[in-house]
């Protein structure tokens, strides 16, 4: 089917910002020009709204297989859609954890089949993602993996860890660490800081997370592996980022929504949709995260993604799940607080949440002929507010409930097809 | 007007203190003389406790009692509640057996906020994690208001496992409120120096700290913190922040000493000084049971008040 997507302001990722019409068929963008008529297309109205590139988030926790209470590639991939992404790579803590070939395939195969948004599977990087033993990545590069990640699950041991960036380094499989030393974490359940002393709950330092930063980097320069920290939450984390950048190392880090745009105050008051890796810290730490955004230090900003059941929610804020369920307004906030703010262009905006992912998970990117039509229209001057009951993800845990945003998904095409439309009617689409 | 939940001491008003304090000296007259009212009449309180306690629970208690209240209480075992699966589920049941007040103790910070969230009924926190103790803060209060003039200028130093103690915390917050100095005294690995942030003094030296202080209170070192490394020994611990009679002197000649009990003596404090004239531990346990009185009469008031919202 030929869709024309008609009127819209394109930002293609390429640096062109301007007006233009996109002719879409066979699930590829065909043409890309000032006006486009043709009698037998499919038109999307996007006059007076941005055409952008779909985003791809390269943290995604969709908990299947193993979880599905929590979120299941059907509706974790619907809540993708449904925030403008058209490409999530998903977090290999799964039961069993995607530490071989045979779970790769099953996701692939359950994303084929279920799937809204395409889906890339993270593999681990120990068997089991027990940090004891390397994982099959070569096979796993072979069933479709492009990154490897224990997740939550810090590798510990440095000496393990190097042998891991040797190794995987072979295959050109990007090294995803969730940066935390699990001795100065703790029993850690918030930030340590002011709020943590006010309220008595256990504090994480922002050193457990610039400790092993520091190590990972070390062992990177060594080995030439390339390294990507997730989540970045501190502002001396940016500090030694920018550094190792400006000394050659291979790395490149992200940031979630939620640790650019809240910080530790609002866990004063036990809210457990507060508690995540890493904790919100302050308003120092936001503030260097946006700086780190501006002068590149920080390459990507991703959702982190972390459905939960509201039982998994609803108990002492000590035992609560660690996560926020983000990826549906991850671009409203973002817009909202970012961008509306004059902090960062939209421009930006879609280099963070497409373009960079994109590149470091080897995937094509930007509006360009021939390229697949992975395309998010969105319009900046709609507001709504965040109700979590109409969230298509499974997981309600967000403290943005109750915010008023700014920047709406109009339209999220994958492969061409109009996947998502905010009518609330939806076209089922394999991809 | 005090809240519907009686949750911390930070978040009540200088006013609330002052009202529940003055109902608190009422309440005592009743326990030093007929020891039976019917001020809380055909109302029921429960004691729900997720943390082993003999004497807040009996506090509570009696405090029900002297006022002719339905009392039961429950004891969970904490196996069954480790993962706190079961908390809300377990208060929602006793709140069906038409509790009008519920008092919790739990060993997480939060839990009782939680419970308030869920519940109609009243929710005392009896001590939740290392957050707060509000009641043993009113009795502490109490006491100290009983042997001096005014809160204003008063100078009180909160000594040992600071960060660790629910019991500082919400003296803290109380003496704020009502205009003392308060000065906290620990090894740094037990007093991070962020307290000061909250309009405290921290001290690393008991000397300076018991300088000149007006009240010493002294706290419960749980003795497995030796075992995560926070301090070296009971030994050095006492020798360099225990409260002896020598360190007493340091304070003002009519310092009074306090503790929430139970003491381990000679580690926080030496027996000598426990035993000395300083000492008001006792007096201490009475003011608990007039304060439980107090807040137990506010909270019913209010809710016979408000009848119509529930």
């Amino acid at each position: 089917m030929k869709t024309i997507i008609k009127g819209g302001t394109v930002i293609n990722g390429y640096g062109a910002n301007e007006k233009a019409d996109i002719l879409v068929d066979n699930g590829k963008v065909e043409a890309i020009e000032k006006t486009i008529e043709s009698n037998d297309a499919l038109i999307i109205d996007a006059n007076g709204k941005y055409v952008l590139p779909g985003f791809v988030d390269m943290h995604t926790h969709l908990r299947q297989p193993g979880f599905e209470e929590k979120e299941t590639i059907k509706t974790g991939t619907h809540a993708a859609v449904a925030g403008g992404y058209t490409t999530v790579a998903c977090m290999p803590n799964t039961n069993p954890v995607i530490d071989n070939e045979v779970v790769v395939e099953y996701i692939k195969s359950i994303a084929k089949r279920d799937g809204y948004s395409k889906v890339i599977p993270i593999g681990s990087m120990t068997k089991g993602m027990m940090g004891e033993e390397i994982s099959e990545m070569a096979k796993l590069k072979d069933a479709g993996i492009v990154a490897l990640s224990d997740d939550g699950h810090p590798i510990m041991n440095a000496g393990l860890m190097k042998r891991i960036m040797i190794y995987g380094s072979m295959y050109d499989l990007l090294m995803i660490t969730h940066c935390e030393d699990k001795m100065l974490s703790g029993e850690g359940v918030m930030n340590n800081g002011l709020i943590s002393t006010m309220i008595g709950l256990r504090g994480i330092p922002h050193e457990a997370e610039e400790v092993m930063i520091a190590r990972n980097i070390i062992l990177a320069k060594s080995t030439g592996a390339r390294l990507h920290i997730a989540h970045v939450s501190t502002k001396d984390s940016v500090e030694l980022i920018r550094r190792a950048k400006a000394d050659g190392v291979n790395v490149t880090a992200e940031v979630t929504p939620h640790n650019l745009c809240l910080t530790e105050d609002i866990v004063d008051g036990f809210d457990t949709n507060t508690k995540a890796y890493p904790p919100l810290r302050t308003k120092e730490d936001v503030d260097a995260l946006i700086d780190g955004l501006k002068d590149g230090t920080i390459d990507v900003i991703a959702t982190d993604h972390a459905p939960h059941t509201k039982d998994d929610k609803k108990v002492p804020y000590e035992i609560a799940a660690f996560g926020i369920s983000g990826i549906e307004i991850a671009f409203s906030v973002i817009y909202t607080y970012l961008v509306k703010n004059g902090l960062i262009t939209l421009e930006d905006l879609v280099s963070f949440m497409s373009i960079n992912p994109a590149k470091l998970l080897k995937t094509s990117y930007g509006i360009k002929v021939g390229n697949a039509a992975d395309i998010t229209v969105v319009d900046t001057n709609k507001e709504y507010t965040v109700n979590v009951d109409n969230f298509k993800s499974k997981g309600k845990n967000s403290p943005f409930n109750g915010k008023r945003l700014t920047g709406v998904v109009e339209y999220t095409l994958v492969d061409g097809k109009i996947i998502y439309k905010n009518n609330g009617k939806f076209e089922e689409c394999n991809v | 007007m005090i809240k519907k939940d009686v949750l911390g001491i930070r978040d009540m008003s200088k006013e609330d203190l002052i009202e529940i304090l003055n109902t608190a000296k009422e309440m005592k007259k009743i326990i030093e003389g007929e020891k039976i009212s019917d001020i809380l009449k055909g109302k029921t309180i429960i004691t729900i406790f997720f943390e082993p306690s003999t004497r807040t629970r009996l506090s509570f208690e009696m405090a029900a009692k002297y006022l002719g209240a339905h009392f039961g209480n429950i004891e969970t075992k904490t196996s069954s509640v480790i993962k706190g699966e079961s908390l809300i589920d377990t208060v929602r049941t006793v709140e069906r057996m038409k509790a009008d007040v519920i008092i919790t103790r739990h060993n997480m910070s939060g839990a009782p906020h939680l419970m308030a969230k869920y519940l109609n009924a009243s929710i005392i926190n009896a001590g939740d994690g290392l957050n707060e103790h509000p009641t043993q803060a009113l009795l502490d209060l109490m006491t100290i208001g009983e042997k001096k003039e005014s809160f204003k200028g008063l100078k009180v130093v909160i000594i040992g496992d600071i960060v660790h103690s629910r019991v500082a915390r919400s003296n803290m917050w109380g003496l704020l409120k009502l205009g003392a100095e308060v000065r906290l005294a620990g090894p740094a690995t037990l007093l991070p120096k962020t307290f000061e942030k909250l309009g405290v003094k921290v001290y690393y030296d008991i000397n300076k700290a018991i300088n000149g202080v007006d009240v010493v209170m002294g706290l419960r070192i749980q003795l497995e913190r030796q075992k995560s490394g926070l301090f070296p020994s009971k030994d050095e611990f006492a020798r360099y922040f225990g409260i002896t009679s020598e360190r007493m002197r340091l304070a003002k000649k009519d310092a009074i000493l306090m503790h929430p009990g139970p003491i381990n003596r000679n580690v926080e404090i030496l027996s000598e000084a426990a035993n000395s004239g300083y000492s008001v531990i006792e007096e201490q346990v009475t003011n608990g049971v007039a304060v439980r009185m107090a807040l137990l009469k506010l909270l019913c008031e209010r809710r016979r008040n408000n009848e119509n919202n529930y």
